[in-house]
């Protein structure tokens, strides 16, 4: 690839039973880039992420991710359909943070943070808690190491769940509706703790979000997706205040209040 | 006289009191085969349950026909073709070893529908997570899925574990001197019946008090979001 595109979506097409969930979808986003998706539930945003992280397969289309297909290998000038080894090395270029956090209800914080930089970076157990305490300390939770999740608020399990992704040093974080699970006084914690990671120049950001003023905050691109597709896109100011598109404009003023 | 201790018929009391170190013998037994039976039982059921739960057919088929059968056949079946069947292939194991592993056999069938149910108790979104995390589909199974299993099941593992101890008397029919067998032999030599026998349920019935009351300490006791990893 001669662009700068670290995730490329080519004719993607994505179908459970009947239903199509991504219709021959083309997207792409540059290294470094923070894009948001937003769209109506149903509409298949969740489902790029999923793909992404490997936790949904493709049933037509390429991706290719920092220059290489994800669901695929190359053998003999032809992609196939790729293998465990491949799909495992893939996936050290993602970390992901999910609308359920996900954290390990029976390992303290540390321990979250620290078992795959141990078991899959091979780290040493100094090295890995050593790595735990920088994150922990960036999402501001250093002090509950030792607490297990059930100690913590939601969104403090959430910017640990942030931490734990980190910790693997991911070069595109995913966000999957990251304050939809929370309660509205909670949202803010981790929405801060999402903006201060906007600032790093060369991690590359996708998120699904309802938040739309975060979005617009953030986001280098904002893509607003309907039925598996892309709608509409372009810079949040264009999207959010100057949208194109009949469906767009329809969508946004359910969250933007009428004044 | 047995296992070099004599029996005092002149009195029930005295019979009674005679013949007990006699039955500990016994129950000795089959406390080691109870907690043999389970071991296996526990170990080999996980396997099955992993199994069942393998994406591939190729390996999901064979545990689950494996499990029907094991399900669907008599204990004593299994028995005797471990006691007898075995020997003629040239595998030949000691009484106690071949009834203690029959009862594992077969209850490894029961306990994998408890792991499997009790595993797949265990949200989505934690597969999700290891998954995410690059962690092995054994790392996620062994450190992530099963801790969190383990104290949903310990009930029904403990129903197993009684279970298994009420029908080790089964294995006296290849000849393992185990509490109820040690009773009926003296019975047969002092034709008193009642007294070894209503020892035996006594005995049993303390066992099984016994181990229900360990198996819900272990349910109150061990914390519900998963044995505890720091």
């Amino acid at each position: 690839m001669n662009d700068n595109s670290i995730i490329k979506f080519d004719g993607v097409v994505k179908r459970f039973g009947n239903v199509t969930i991504l219709d021959s979808l083309n997207f792409n986003v540059q290294k470094g880039e923070k894009v948001t998706i937003i769209g109506p539930s149903g509409s298949g945003k969740s489902t790029v992420l999923r793909i992404l992280m490997t936790l949904e397969t493709i049933n037509d289309g390429v991706i290719h991710v920092a220059g290489k297909p994800l669901w695929h290998e190359q053998k003999d000038d032809k992609l196939v359909p790729a293998g465990e080894a491949h799909l495992r090395a893939m996936r050290k270029e993602m970390g992901m943070v999910f609308q359920q956090f996900n954290l390990f209800p029976h390992m303290t914080v540390r321990r979250n943070v620290t078992e795959a930089p141990m078991q899959v970076l091979k780290l040493s157990r100094e090295k890995a808690a050593k790595r735990a305490e920088k994150y922990l300390d960036l999402v501001g939770l250093s002090s509950h190491a030792d607490k297990f999740p059930s100690q913590l608020s939601g969104g403090q399990q959430q910017r640990v769940a942030i931490a734990r992704a980190l910790a693997m040093h991911p070069n595109i974080m995913l966000f999957d509706e990251p304050t939809s699970a929370l309660d509205p006084e909670l949202v803010g914690e981790v929405l801060n703790v999402i903006r201060r990671l906007a600032g790093e120049h060369d991690l590359t950001m996708l998120l699904v979000t309802h938040e739309m003023q975060f979005a617009k905050q953030i986001s280098d691109r904002v893509c607003f997706f309907d039925k598996g597709r892309i709608v509409e896109e372009g810079p949040p100011d264009q999207i959010m205040v100057a949208p194109k598109e009949d469906r767009t404009r329809e969508f946004l003023k359910a969250f933007i209040n009428p004044e | 006289m047995l296992f070099g201790i004599h029996w005092d018929t002149s009195t029930s009391w005295t019979f009674a009191v005679s013949i007990f170190p006699i039955l500990l013998r016994g129950l000795i037994v089959t406390i080691e085969a109870t907690i043999v039976g389970f071991l296996v039982a526990a170990v080999l059921g996980l396997i099955l349950a992993a199994l069942k739960g393998a994406r591939s057919r190729l390996v999901s088929w064979p545990a689950r026909v494996v499990t029907e059968f094991l399900r669907d056949t008599p204990l004593l079946i299994q028995l005797f073709f471990l006691y007898y069947v075995l020997p003629e292939y040239g595998l030949v194991l000691p009484a106690f070893l071949t009834g203690a592993l029959a009862l594992g056999v077969q209850y490894s069938a029961y306990m994998s529908e408890v792991y499997r149910a009790g595993l797949e108790s265990v949200a989505r979104g934690q597969t999700e997570a290891a998954h995410a995390l690059d962690l092995s589909a054994l790392r996620t199974f062994c450190i992530i899925i099963l801790p969190q299993a383990i104290p949903r099941i310990i009930p029904a593992l403990g129903n197993y574990l009684v279970s298994i101890m009420k029908d080790v008397p089964v294995l006296s029919v290849v000849s393992v001197l185990e509490m109820l067998n040690v009773a009926k032999i003296i019975g047969d030599r002092t034709f008193d019946y009642m007294i070894p026998l209503s020892m035996v349920g006594g005995l049993y019935m303390i066992l099984t008090l016994v181990a229900s009351a360990g198996v819900r300490y272990l349910d109150t006791h061990l914390p519900k979001q998963g044995l505890p990893l720091r």
